[in-house]
């Protein structure tokens, strides 16, 4: 050093101990960290193990191979009593995901008008739609899916006596009956000229866009979409010689037979779920329009477009932006709220489970494939929500 | 609510627990934890009329709680020293597994898995039943061979749930059921008319016939499709304990055919006859063989009374259940309650 010059960085160790080191530190701490982490889940398990073979109860997932012998009132794959309880699980946590799917896709819609009504210039719609989010969104879940329950059950006639739509549909405290499609061989062409349909209306789609674009003419593209999506399946109905046919309700001695039902468990629970999480999600929505600048409206009618055209091109796209988050949340909320079901008999994965946790006594399995399920419900929901939120987000330029 | 701290007690329990459960201190037996903490914490249903159910002051009465009554009076010579916890079906393994309770008197039937797998013991039966099925007169049904099609309110998390699946696959029948969390529930709903049936044991359905709308509208049918031996349960692990709980259902049966009853018991302490000295603990020292005092069947009889006196207070002809003893008298007047001796 007497030479004047100073050393080059990193040729002297910083004479500091080593336990000073921020580096070497922060690595001491993490290791600690992470062993106290493992030590209490290895003493967790090893000491529920223990217990669980003290108090001589089975442990591990053997259980659900086993006969489940209980009956459900709503399966969307085949069910019978002989089959397992795992199969059983499964069934309920379809009846879960059924319900959260018809309760997203729905209170979707109903939020998105309340909370375009709630800015509407129309002094009742708006008054109506606030008093609605005040009033639904300050009561309690549960407390709204036994009032919907018990008023379903209480508005409906007993099934002797059934409300009837041309003899087709009917309604009774049973559920709601409509005739039941038979696909015989040859239905599945309807099918695919469905799928078909769908694919060549969007390619109809963004052949009309790119001529649009660059020829300045427009083509009539909502009709045609729609006519190819319905139009192909019909056609391939009547060429494959109408193999669907209808198995009609008829009046049993207790109850309608035969079409399908919809039970009044699963009606009571999407009516209180999608009018309870709409309140939030019309809030959001108002919230997402408001933060929208006033000036880009007037920006749209100083440009000379309709207002529906300036609500849809230049509005919403950028109030989508604050809505997705979230609403985001809020489809998770009503996945998760939809275990409530258990409270008015709807077969869901909690109701289903806790038969099987009761059944079986493997308390800890089944809570655990609970909280696995639920888990992966709202992880799944969430990715597919930020990929949509990076796909509409602003693109910076 | 209830479901889910039990659940998290057991997961914490399971998990942390030394040796038995949070609830319970480790290294004592349950005998000692309740004679620590100075009361019985006795697990019972959420509301059954003659069974257990609280009337309008909040005192808990019926069958089910008299027996924990009978308990803390061998423990404690005190029938008011027992705590209750209303659970329902479902809840009700798991408070007992995770030591939430210490004794599950709940109308709970003795079947191979809960006293296997669910790591319970059961070891005697204090009520005979059997399944039965409601429905409203103005079906006019006969017999539950008529009810294919019908739906079926039942509480989940019971052996009814599995015998109404059982007898309608017996019989070929196709029906619908609708299971509920609570007992409750599945009445309201059955009174709502969501079902055409409601199904539970005998002495249940008598009991929450009272609770609807209109009790007269309802009928029972006329058959008992299983058997439901209903009794107490412990968990594994503590055979002292289920000495206890074995031998206080055996007191009251033999003080009942010894014709010892609350009215007569000093009377009876005054006997010749060696067995009922022997009974009453004035010989012997059966009592300390339990771990409780020589006069034990005297203070249960002195505080709650012979078998013969709960059964006919609580669910007998003279109640609003009027159900007849059945299955329950005694074995020497064509019924089943057997105890062995005391000796």
């Amino acid at each position: 050093m007497t030479d004047g010059t100073l050393p080059a960085r990193g040729d002297v160790a910083p004479k500091v101990a080593f336990f000073n080191d921020p580096k070497v530190r922060s690595l001491i701490f993490q290791a600690l960290a992470l062993a106290l982490l493992i030590f209490v889940i290895y003493t967790a398990i090893s000491n529920a193990v223990t217990n669980l073979t003290n108090q001589r109860i089975a442990a591990g997932f053997g259980f659900l191979d086993q006969t489940a012998g209980f009956g459900i009132s709503q399966t969307l794959i085949p069910w019978a009593e002989s089959m397992s309880y795992g199969r059983a699980f499964v069934i309920g946590l379809l009846n879960t995901l059924l319900v959260a799917v018809v309760g997203i896709f729905l209170a979707t819609i109903l939020g998105f008008v309340v909370g375009v009504a709630r800015l509407s210039p129309n002094w009742v719609i708006s008054k109506i739609a606030y008093w609605y989010v005040e009033i639904i969104r300050n009561l309690p879940l549960l407390f709204q899916i036994l009032f919907w329950y018990l008023a379903v059950l209480a508005a409906m006639p007993a099934p002797r006596n059934s409300y009837s739509l041309f003899g087709l549909f009917f309604a009774n405290q049973r559920g709601i009956t409509a005739p039941r499609p038979v696909f015989e061989a040859g239905a599945i062409w309807i099918g695919a000229a469905l799928v078909l349909g769908i694919v060549a209306a969007f390619v109809v789609r963004s052949w009309a866009y790119r001529r649009q674009a660059e020829t300045g003419e427009q083509f009539p593209v909502v009709p045609t979409m729609w006519g190819i999506i319905i139009g192909l399946p019909v056609l391939a109905y009547l060429a494959t010689g109408m193999p669907i046919s209808f198995n009609y309700a008829e009046q049993g001695r207790f109850n309608l037979t035969g079409g399908m039902t919809i039970i009044p468990e699963f009606v009571a629970l999407v009516i209180a779920l999608v009018a309870y999480t709409a309140a939030f999600i019309g809030e959001i929505v108002r919230a997402g329009i408001q933060a929208v600048s006033h000036g880009q409206t007037e920006a749209g009618r100083s440009l000379g477009l309709a207002e529906g055209r300036i609500l849809n091109l230049i509005v919403i796209p950028q109030a989508l932006r604050v809505i997705i988050p979230p609403l985001t949340s809020q489809y998770l909320n009503l996945a998760k709220n939809s275990s409530l079901a258990v409270g008015i008999g709807y077969p869901d994965m909690v109701s289903v489970g806790g038969t099987i946790l009761n059944q079986t006594g493997q308390a800890i399995e089944i809570i655990a494939m609970w909280m696995g399920c639920y888990l992966t419900i709202s992880i799944v929901t969430s990715i597919f929500m930020n990929w949509y939120n990076e796909r509409i987000a602003l693109v910076e330029r | 609510m209830k479901r889910i701290v039990s659940t998290i007690a057991l997961g914490a329990a399971m998990s942390f627990g030394a040796t038995m459960a949070l609830a319970q201190t480790p290294g004592r037996t349950t005998l000692q934890n309740i004679q620590a903490k100075g009361f019985i914490q006795c697990g019972v249903t959420q509301g059954l009329a003659g069974f257990s159910m609280p009337d309008s002051a909040g005192n808990w009465t019926g069958m089910d709680v008299d027996f924990c009554r009978a308990l803390a009076a061998a423990v404690f010579n005190d029938p008011s020293k027992v705590r209750f916890s209303p659970l329902s079906a479902k809840d009700r393994f798991t408070a007992l597994q995770s030591g939430e309770i210490d004794v599950l008197s709940r109308n709970t039937t003795w079947t191979l898995q809960r006293d296997t797998s669910l790591g319970l013991n059961f070891s005697v039966i204090n009520y005979y039943d059997g399944q039965g099925f409601m429905v409203r007169k103005s079906l006019n049904v006969k017999s539950a061979r008529e009810l294919s099609g019908a739906s079926v309110c039942v509480q989940t998390g019971t052996t009814t749930e599995l015998n109404v699946a059982d007898f309608f696959r017996a019989n070929n029948l196709k029906y619908e059921p609708v299971v509920f969390a609570t007992a409750d529930e599945t009445v309201k709903a059955y009174d709502a008319g969501r079902c055409d049936v409601f199904t539970t044991d005998a002495s249940g359905l008598y009991a929450e016939r009272v609770k609807l709308q209109r009790p007269d509208d309802h009928m029972v049918l006329p058959e008992i499709i299983s058997k439901e031996p209903l009794g107490p349960a412990v968990r594994h692990g503590d055979d002292q304990w289920m000495d206890i709980v074995k031998w206080t259902h055996f007191a009251m049966v033999t003080a009942e055919e010894l014709n010892i009853s609350k009215a007569n018991l000093d009377q009876m302490l005054q006997s010749t006859n060696p067995e009922i000295r022997r009974v009453l603990g004035i010989e012997g020292n059966n009592g300390e063989a339990l771990g409780l005092t020589k006069d034990w069947v005297v203070r249960i009889v002195r505080h709650v009374g012979n078998y013969s006196e709960v059964f006919d207070r609580n669910v007998g002809p003279t109640t609003r259940l009027g159900i007849a003893r059945g299955l329950n008298a005694l074995w020497n007047k064509g019924g089943l309650q057997y105890a062995p001796p005391i000796r």
